[in-house]
């Protein structure tokens, strides 16, 4: 856990406590972003375990280890964890330790309150999967709880679940009341709001999603709760109430956070893209541009989720057209990148392999999301794996390697060690070769037929499964690689300097402290009205 | 073991893989509105298509052109209004190209005029039921892939977790509207070949329309989550001639008429216990497990319960209206009055519950009764 080492010059700050109390107690937002770090990299190897358990079930046609029962609190589980457990709090760390470096504050606004917006995170997910030693088993009913199955037909342990999802709410907003207050107030002198760096902005943007969205959750399984405990009939139709209300308090909160765990991804492969291009970025209003503009487009295509339930026809046209209409801004999003390595001088360390490949299979991943937006079309491919496929395209070669990029290129900066690069190429190579051996036969399976969270499946989808789970398990197995590289880096890496990569010249203010970066930085902020120097 | 018949398979893989464009491609469609989406969903995979190599290509192209390379400096450009607007407007052109032919598809979807026959389809935990409205014929239907199967102790048939012991039967020529819910979860009715997949909600009823003009067999599955047996509740619709699906109605009626006469009949023990024994395999064993011990805490066991072994009324009356607010369903509607009889005796002369209670024997007669008491 000595991802931060102790300031040099500490003669008239105080260092780190020593010991556990030093993480329990902190309010340094170095501290906090490594704990939420640490914290996602300890669920992602939770959450993959429970993949592993999947796809070792469907290797075969057949019963194979778990019963139908376990294998949907596994498909379940895996679903909340990733999602909450993984992705989140690692863009929420990133954000703690970039945010305040990257605008030249000294630390986050609100800092007791980030150190309580982390600690209740462990106590949320410690209560969602105590769930799975208590009779009756984990939460079986899928990441999207759907009602009734999530009520009247739910576990008893739905409960917990409930309480454990509220509590994770309770993190996101005060994190995000953080960020906002961080960035709004505390930028130094001379960072306009359009001097901003893309990481930052993707961020306020990304807060604001936060806000708006978590107090629906935290709604929807309140509404869950009465229902369960106290008579009241919202989701039970045999008491006048609407499951299909569900599914839209859900996705209304649902479709926002599928954005919220790729607009902070957005920022850091701009950072990286125009670092080892050694250009500046393209279009960088446009980009500023375009994620708002997918931010605000994400209130309003929630319903594509739910072609199938029976909305009428206008319902149906309206979610279809307005799904549609992100594809623009995504759109302009690549063409700025590849616009950006255009003449660029490039080379290809670790940070860069992973956005590129981010660059490429986030493209596939949109292409087969504007396939879904098509309704009629998407009658046939919903629910099914050609859905499956589309999601992880997004979430893993998008969100997770934009932020194992993220922890590459800031990692030397964070420990003052440099990694090892044959290790890092290799588990770039390894990671991307399995990722697509793992979802990319998904689409073929799922326009055959095979429904998606079915725990069996009938013979003409073996060989691809087969396929699929022999990539699952060499994915899984390739982020230890990652573990040891993170691991080595700290205890045995070559010192790094402060600009760390070549490229880094002027890319960013993170760049013109030393590294690793003193426990405290810019107590006085840097000026940026005067023309920059780098230290 | 697993391991080895991959090791084993890996050079056959490669090619039964690619042997056959239905493994990876939709359905082409066996209805007029199945092959029109088909053929939506390839216009619109060429055009992404299309863009992805356009994307991927040039990328390509500038990965390997712009790599450093000694005495080359990067260029210092970083904005062009000019591009960024052209490849906007070339986004919304090929947007607008996509959503027309959506659109139309979209209106024939969604015609919902009456259909020649109206069948209501009501997804339960874990079976289909379907109820021809004009004719008042009305079925269930299960999976019938065998446990053997599923536990690998026996080898898998072609149509391994996608047949069922009742086809719903459809006449071929004609338009059929399906009026689709629920019954406890949400389930999801969905046949590839028809392009037809809505949701079954409780509380909610759903339409769907199709007409089939050659006879044969389309399968398809439930596609939303419903509990741990979603994965086995499998539909088969079977289109056959007109005077076939006649027949197939008229049979229907008899044999409801025939059920009605067996409720009279004096049975033995033995016959209802081996009624009851099937009876119990194919609808109780998925919550009461095939010992009787249930699978705790959820699903309680048969095997020792008080109700089963003393009291009788008690038992007939769970099985005819259900728990409220727990997953045992009435059975009044799904089985006849000799099953739900010869199940009864069964559960109470099994596991030791006639040893242990009054192992009674219970007689269709006296669910007729139940039923003509209720009106
Ligand atoms: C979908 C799961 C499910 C199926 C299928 C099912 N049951 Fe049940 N059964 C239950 C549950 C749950 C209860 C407990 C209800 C309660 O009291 O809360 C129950 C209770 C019972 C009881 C009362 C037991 C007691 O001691 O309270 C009997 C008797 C019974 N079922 C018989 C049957 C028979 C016979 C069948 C097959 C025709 C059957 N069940 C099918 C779920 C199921
Ligand atoms: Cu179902």
């Amino acid at each position: 856990m000595s991802a931060v080492i102790e300031s040099h010059h500490d003669d008239h700050h105080h260092g780190p406590a020593k010991g556990f109390s030093r993480w329990l107690y902190t309010t340094n937002h170095k501290d906090i972003g490594s704990l939420y770090l640490w914290f996602s990299f300890i669920m992602l190897f939770v959450g993959g375990a429970m993949a592993m358990v999947i796809r070792a079930e469907l290797f075969e046609p057949g019963s194979q280890i778990v019963s139908p029962e376990f294998y949907n609190q596994m498909v379940t589980n895996h679903g909340l964890i990733m999602v909450f457990g993984v992705i989140m709090p690692a863009f929420v760390g990133l954000a703690n330790w970039m945010i305040p470096m990257q605008i030249g504050a000294p630390d986050m606004a609100l800092p007791r309150l980030n150190n309580l917006s982390f600690w209740i995170l462990p106590a949320a997910f410690g209560v969602l999967l105590s769930t799975f030693l208590m009779e009756g088993g984990a939460p079986n009913f899928g990441w999207t709880f759907y009602a009734p199955l999530s009520t009247e037909y739910a576990p008893p342990t739905v409960t917990f679940f409930i309480f454990s999802v509220h509590i994770m709410g309770a993190s996101s907003i005060m994190g995000s009341i953080n960020i906002i207050t961080t960035i709004l107030n505390m930028r130094a002198p001379g960072m306009t709001l359009m001097k901003m760096p893309l990481f930052v902005w993707s961020w306020l943007i990304t807060a604001y999603l936060l806000i708006a969205v978590m107090p629906v959750l935290a709604g929807a399984v309140t509404m869950m709760l009465m229902d369960i405990h106290f008579g009241t009939s919202f989701f039970n139709a045999a008491g006048g109430g609407d499951p299909v209300l569900f599914q839209h308090v859900f996705w209304f909160f649902g479709h926002p956070e599928v954005y919220i765990m790729i607009l902070p991804a957005f920022g850091i492969i701009s950072h990286i893209i125009e670092t080892f291009s050694r250009k500046p970025i393209f279009g960088y209003s446009s980009m500023v541009y375009a994620i708002a503009s997918i931010a605000l487009l994400s209130f309003v295509v929630w319903a594509h989720h739910m072609f199938t339930v029976g909305m009428p026809i206008a319902g149906e046209l309206f979610f279809m057209y307005s799904t549609m209409l992100i594809a623009i801004p995504t759109g302009v999003k690549v063409f700025n990148w590849l616009s950006t390595m255009f003449r660029g001088s490039l080379t290809f360390e670790t940070p860069m392999l992973f956005a590129i490949a981010f660059v490429a299979l986030f493209t596939i991943g949109g292409l087969s999301g504007l396939m879904l937006a098509i309704a009629p079309a998407d009658f046939q491919y919903h629910d099914t794996y050609f859905v499956v496929a589309h999601f992880h395209y997004v979430l893993v070669p998008g969100a997770l390697f934009s932020i194992v990029a993220a922890v590459y290129y800031w990692l030397p900066k964070w420990t003052g060690y440099m990694y090892d690069e044959v290790l890092g190429k290799t588990h770039f190579w390894l990671s991307f070769i399995s990722v697509n051996l793992t979802f990319f036969p998904m689409h073929f399976v799922g326009l055959a037929g095979m429904p998606r969270r079915i725990p069996d499946y009938a013979m003409q989808f073996a060989d691809y499964n087969m396929i699929v789970s022999v990539g699952a398990f060499l994915f899984g197995l390739s982020q230890l690689l990652f573990l040891f590289n993170v691991l080595k880096c700290v205890y045995y890496g070559k010192s790094a300097t402060a600009e760390v990569w070549e490229g880094a010249k002027g890319k960013g203010l993170e760049w013109t402290v030393d590294s690793p970066a003193p426990y405290h930085t810019f107590e006085t902020s840097p000026d940026l009205t005067k023309p920059q120097t780098n230290s | 073991m697993i391991f080895r018949t991959f090791l084993f398979a890996l050079p056959f893989m490669s090619l039964s893989v690619f042997a056959g464009w239905d493994d990876v491609n939709m359905s082409p469609g066996a209805t007029a509105l199945g092959q029109e989406i088909f053929g939506l969903h390839m216009t619109i995979f060429w055009i992404c298509f299309a863009i992805g190599v356009a994307v991927l290509g040039a990328m390509a192209f500038i990965l390997f052109r712009y790599r450093k390379k000694e005495g080359v400096e990067a260029a210092k450009f970083d904005d062009s209004t000019f591009l960024e607007f052209t490849w906007t407007i070339l986004f919304a052109l090929i947007l607008i190209g996509m959503s027309i032919p959506a659109t139309i598809t979209m209106i024939r979807a969604y015609d919902d005029t009456e259909g020649d026959i109206n069948i209501l389809i009501t997804g339960h935990q874990w079976k289909w039921q379907y109820e021809y409205i004009e004719d008042e014929v009305s079925f269930f239907s299960n999976l019938s892939t065998s446990l053997d199967e599923r536990n690998n102790l026996a080898p898998k048939g072609e149509n391994y977790l996608l047949e069922v012991d009742e086809h719903l039967v459809i006449p071929t020529g004609a338009r059929i509207r399906f009026l689709i819910t629920a019954n406890d979860v949400i389930h999801s009715w969905w046949v590839p070949d028809f392009a037809i997949k809505q949701d079954a909600i409780p509380g909610f009823v759903n339409t769907g329309w199709t007409q089939v003009n050659e006879p044969g067999i389309f399968r398809g599955q439930c596609t939303e989550l419903c509990g741990q047996y979603h994965g086995y509740m499998p539909i088969v619709v079977e289109a056959v001639s007109p005077e076939e699906y006649k027949e197939f109605i008229i049979q229907k009626k008899e044999a409801k008429l025939q059920q009605a006469a067996l409720t009279e009949k004096l049975w033995t023990t033995e016959e209802l216990m081996a009624m009851g024994e099937g009876v119990y395999q194919k609808n109780c064993v998925a919550c009461h497990q095939v010992n009787g011990e249930g699978l705790a805490p959820v699903f309680p066991a048969l095997a020792g319960s008080d109700i089963v072994m003393n009291d009788k009324a008690r038992q007939i009356e769970i099985l005819m209206e259900g728990v409220q607010g727990a997953a045992m369903q009435s059975y009044a509607e799904q089985l006849t009055e000799v099953e739900i009889a010869a199940v009864i005796t069964y559960t109470k002369r099994s596991w030791g519950n006639d040893v242990n209670g009054n192992g009674e024997i219970v007689a269709p007669k006296e669910i007729l009764d139940y039923k003509t008491n209720k009106l």
